[in-house]
């Protein structure tokens, strides 16, 4: 019997200054990526979320991108963009299926989705982007600087969510992030991005953690 | 009916005047504009009365089409140049004139054919001035939604994505944006049917009164007018937004923006 395909094939992926870059990522593998901003991190997470044209194609458990439909394949890779964006009067209008992880669990009252969308603090609407995003039961997830505006309290929230929810589902995680000690305690790999391309890096501290 | 000389129109035309060198005194910049839009209704009515007066004569249906034509890619040219964010290229002047095609000849056939009744059915008395009213009034309808969705789609950039993100397809994404579009380029119809009488005197009944007809032979014509206009207007907004959404995204469900022309 052969190998099953990874969960997360890039192959030769190109978009404006990334690539063409190929990669394969693992069930369950955290990968975090860095580097300078304008380097194209956004636009590698754009690209694979489908949300840009691109050349190359990204596959998931061996099935191309392009055999599967825009809406579901999004559904699967799903991104968490830098801001989140609310557009409906109250929370809880934004949530359609039901929570992988509970709200207690992140330190929000279940209260919160009657509340209007324009009460939250950023804290709050950061963790409920993630678990907005999470009650699609996405494959892959790829994380634009998830914690980049976030106390410390919040930030290990974020991160303790992400890891349940790694474990649970198997999902592959791609998180761009600027903070080593962030990248040391999630990472199962670390790449910086430099001339468009992915350099594999060892993780710094990580001998420590352990 | 009183017969209007050019010394008549002259002494209207003083108003016009008056009110440029008013506007000049009150430093606004408008006075330049209002002179030349003034002489253009002159030139081009009096052009097109010549113009109607050799195709009554002439009612073939090669010209009765050929003039139909005209006036739809002006009508087209017009609704491309009111769009700030329009699409680029030969989209931009496509999406509404055909959608202004598809409304407002359909609806002027049906019209003609069903209601009115005449023989032969293109005769152009009436053919042309019910194409004119349609296409006017599409035109703007048309223009106006689109603006409004171009627009739309543009500052909501974030919201669609965001929504596109989590797994919504194209149109649901846009939905909410479609549907003020829409409403937007109804309003105005909508409006001018509620007030009808009460607060405005539509122009065509006025004209048709001065000109010496019955009111209520005019209040009729002027009923039919309105409701065939309102459902061009409706079908050629609705066509022009569906289009247009469509087109803001590709095969892959991506919003498109760069399709869209920066002002």
């Amino acid at each position: 019997m052969s190998k099953p395909p990874p969960l997360l094939q890039i192959n030769q992926l190109q978009r404006l200054m990334i690539g063409p870059l190929s990669l394969q990522v693992e069930a369950g593998d955290c990968l975090c990526i860095s580097g300078p901003s304008g380097s194209g991190k956004s636009q590698l997470l754009r690209a694979l979320a489908d949300l840009d044209p691109h050349t190359g194609e990204a596959c998931l458990q061996g099935v191309p991108a392009s055999n599967i439909p825009a809406e579901v394949w999004r559904t699967r890779v799903g991104l968490l963009p830098p801001e989140s964006v609310w557009w409906l009067p109250r929370v809880g209008d934004h949530f359609h299926g039901d929570l992988p992880v509970s709200l207690e669990h992140i330190g929000l009252s279940a209260a919160i989705l009657a509340q209007p969308v324009g009460q939250l603090s950023s804290g709050e609407k950061q963790r409920l982007a993630l678990m907005r995003l999470l009650s699609n039961r996405p494959q892959v997830l790829l994380l634009d600087e998830p914690t980049a505006n976030l106390d410390p309290e919040n930030t290990r929230r974020i991160e303790a969510v992400i890891d349940e929810y790694r474990r649970a589902q198997q999902a592959v995680i791609i998180w761009v992030s600027h903070d080593p000690a962030q990248i040391a305690r999630v990472a199962d790999r670390y790449f910086t991005v430099s001339d468009g391309l992915l350099e594999e890096q060892t993780i710094e501290g990580r001998q420590w953690l352990n | 009916m009183v017969e209007l000389s050019v010394a008549d129109l002259a002494i209207a035309a003083t108003l016009v005047l008056l009110l440029a060198l008013l506007s000049i005194r009150l430093r606004s910049n408008i006075s330049q504009q209002l002179i030349i839009a003034a002489m253009r209704t002159a030139v081009q009515l009096t052009l097109v009365g010549l113009v109607l007066k050799v195709l009554f004569a002439n009612a073939s249906f090669g010209w009765v089409m050929l003039m139909a034509l005209i006036m739809l890619l002006v009508a087209g040219r017009e609704v491309m140049a009111r769009q700030e964010r329009r699409f680029k290229g030969w989209l931009g002047y496509a999406v509404g004139t055909f959608s202004m095609f598809l409304s407002s000849f359909a609806v002027t056939i049906f019209a003609l054919v069903v209601i009115l009744g005449e023989n032969p059915w293109y005769t152009p008395q009436y053919a042309i001035p019910l194409l004119g009213m349609l296409l006017g009034n599409t035109m703007n309808g048309i223009a106006i939604a689109m603006d409004r969705l171009t627009h739309s789609a543009w500052e909501q950039r974030a919201v669609i994505e965001a929504r596109l993100m989590l797994g919504e397809r194209w149109d649901q994404a846009i939905a909410e944006y479609r549907r003020q579009a829409i409403r937007s380029g109804m309003i105005p119809i909508i409006n001018a049917m509620a007030a009808a009488g009460i607060v405005s005197l539509p122009g065509m009944m006025t004209g048709q009164i001065l000109a010496g007809a019955a009111p209520v032979e005019a209040v009729k014509y002027q009923i039919l007018i309105m409701f065939l206009i309102s459902a061009g207007t409706g079908l050629g907004t609705l066509a022009a937004v569906s289009i247009g959404s469509k087109q803001l995204f590709d095969e892959r469900q991506r919003l498109c923006l760069d399709r869209l022309r920066q002002p």
